[in-house]
This record gives structure tokens, C-alpha cells and sequence, in this order.
């Protein structure tokens, strides 16, 4: 069901599966993984309004620190990072080994919450 | 993952073989009154990153003082709850000044506190109508607030810091926790803050 409801948009096929650092092809759950993000991620962030962090509705396939009007991190801001799939699993593994300079002090460590987090935020609900 | 984790454990150990000792000086003195020391004591990249996951923190509290201030300016709240609600403010503002006080001792910048105005379109208050309106959206800012605090205890170099976010996130548990009751809503399960 859920490679069905994904194979509409073909790009989130690819957006929702990770293969993780132990070689893992993972396959996110967006439902999952919007539970996920209201429980952690919803302290700093909101999909639409910036508030510690910057608002993360359409963050799925855009470049960094693109949020008008957000202060980032000098880190951030030079940054030529877009967020995929790929780049937002290492950014959520460790964000400051990823991009060093940057602000956020939240990691997520279980690939497969990371996975479904990034699920959410490819889902048309985060878009 | 679990070696991913291992790594970053074992790094930050190492981090702290070579730092620890200033580090957990600085805390300690800090902690202990002695600000001077203390800052004597701060330098360095580990207390740069620490100073800014601090840094974050100071930005909840901020946004929790003033998600309180705009809680009692909706005139929604009774007065036993107005009451308790301007005691949770008096807590995040407890916390304020700790945070700040560390920043101070770190030699790092604080972040700026925002306008009430920023605060009330961000968090978009306009769409608070009752009393239990405000109640789940302040339980919901501390719900957010502990998990945030607990995620960020493994960031620290120092354990100090460490254990003063837990503080906060044991603080902030307590509001949930009387929010959640004033909902008339079921205790929470066992370990499910952080998850």
C-alpha cells in the first residue's frame, strides 16, 4: 500500500528510502513519522511558522537556509547543501558533523525514526 | 546506528580527556557561585557548541515566558489557573536566568528574546478560544519542551550542562503534568517523554 500511494509521486519513492549506515534499505512511514515530529521536533519548529527553528513546510527538496526571514548559522548560510532524503538523514544523524557551524543541538539516532521523519516531510502534508 | 552512537561516545570522551577538567571546572564554579572562575575556566570548541545548544535553550524559555504572558492576556483562564499559569511563567523565568548566567560564564552571546507580537503569530494564539484551549496548547509547549531538553542532554561536552538541562526537563514535566490533570486527561505512560 504504501509503495502504491508513493509510486503517484515517483520523486517520494526514491525521498523515503534510505539506505542506512548498516546497509539497510529502509522505507519510511509518514504517519510514523508525523508522530515522530510532533513528539521532538515541534519544541523549536512548526511547518509553518519559524519560531527556535526555521518552518519546515517544502523543506523536502530545498536548498538550506532558504526560509526568508530565519537567522542561521554562519555554518548554515554557506552552505550549497539541498535537503534530500540523503542529506537530511545525515543531518538528523549528527547535524554538526554534517555541517559544522550550525546551531541545532538535536540528533535523532534510530535510522528508522529518521527515516520516517523525512517520510513526513515528503508527504504532501509537510509540503 | 549503534556504532554511529558508540563513536560519538567515545569521541566526546576523548573530547573531554583532553578538556574535561576545564570543562567541568567551569560548571562546577559556575554552579557554585563563583561566575569568575568560571569564566576563567570557559574556551574552547567544546564550550562554543555547548554554549549554543544552550543557546537553544534559552530560546524555548523565552518563547515559554512569553506563550504565558499571551495565555494571560487572552482573559480565557479562571484565576486558580491564572495563577498557576503566572507560577509556571516565574519557573521559565528561573530558568532564564540560569541560562543566561551560563552564557554569561561561557563568554557567549545570548540569544535575543523576541517581541510578544512574534511570539503570538508564531504560535499562533489567535486560534485560542476556551480555557482548555490554552491549557493543551501550554501543555503542549512543555510536552515539546521536555522532550526537547532530554534530546539534548547526550549534546553536551560538559555533564554539568548536562544535568542542568535535565533539571529543566524535569521542571518542565511537572507543568506538563498539572497541565495534563487540569485536561482531566489520563497520566501519561511510563517512558514516554523523549521517545
Amino acid at each position: 500500500m504504501r509503495r502504491d500511494r508513493f509510486a503517484v509521486g515517483g520523486f517520494c519513492i526514491t525521498a523515503v528510502a534510505i539506505t542506512t549506515a548498516l546497509g539497510a534499505q529502509r522505507e519510511g512511514d509518514p504517519q510514523r513519522g508525523k508522530a515522530l515530529y510532533d513528539s521532538r521536533c515541534t519544541a523549536c519548529h512548526s511547518l509553518d511558522h519559524s519560531r527556535i527553528g526555521p518552518a519546515h513546510r517544502g523543506v523536502f527538496g530545498r536548498h538550506v537556509a532558504r526560509v526568508a526571514g530565519f537567522d542561521y548559522s554562519p555554518g548554515l548560510k554557506h552552505s550549497n547543501v539541498v535537503w534530500n532524503a540523503r542529506s537530511l538523514d545525515r543531518w538528523l544523524t549528527d547535524p554538526e558533523k554534517f555541517i559544522p557551524g550550525q546551531k541545532m543541538g538535536y540528533s535523532v539516532p534510530e535510522a528508522q525514526d529518521r527515516v520516517d521523519i523525512i517520510a513526513f516531510l515528503a508527504s504532501p502534508e509537510a509540503r | 546506528m549503534i556504532k554511529s552512537s558508540r563513536s560519538i561516545a567515545i569521541s566526546r570522551r576523548n573530547v573531554l580527556f583532553v578538556g574535561g577538567v576545564t570543562l567541568s571546572g567551569a560548571a562546577v564554579a559556575l554552579l557554585a557561585g563563583r561566575p569568575a572562575l568560571a569564566a576563567k575556566h570557559a574556551g574552547g570548541q567544546s564550550a562554543q557548541k555547548d554554549a549554543s545548544v544552550i543557546n537553544t535553550a534559552l530560546a524555548l524559555e523565552y518563547e515559554g515566558i512569553n506563550a504565558y504572558t499571551l495565555g494571560a492576556q487572552s482573559n480565557l483562564l479562571e484565576k486558580p489557573v491564572l495563577a498557576i499559569a503566572v507560577k509556571f511563567q516565574d519557573d521559565h523565568k528561573v530558568h532564564r536566568d540560569r541560562l543566561l548566567a551560563v552564557l554569561q560564564t561561557l563568554g557567549a552571546t545570548p540569544v535575543k528574546e523576541k517581541s510578544l507580537a512574534e511570539y503570538a503569530e508564531e504560535l499562533e494564539v489567535n486560534k485560542l478560544k476556551t480555557q482548555a484551549d490554552v491549557l493543551n496548547f501550554a501543555a503542549g509547549l512543555e510536552r515539546g519542551a521536555v522532550n526537547a531538553y532530554l534530546g539534548i542532554i547526550p549534546s553536551f561536552a560538559d555533564h554539568a550542562l548536562a544535568k542542568l538541562a535535565g533539571q529543566l526537563a524535569s521542571d518542565e514535566t511537572v507543568h506538563f503534568a498539572i497541565l495534563n490533570q487540569a485536561l482531566g486527561r489520563p497520566l501519561p505512560p511510563a517512558m514516554s517523554f523523549g521517545v
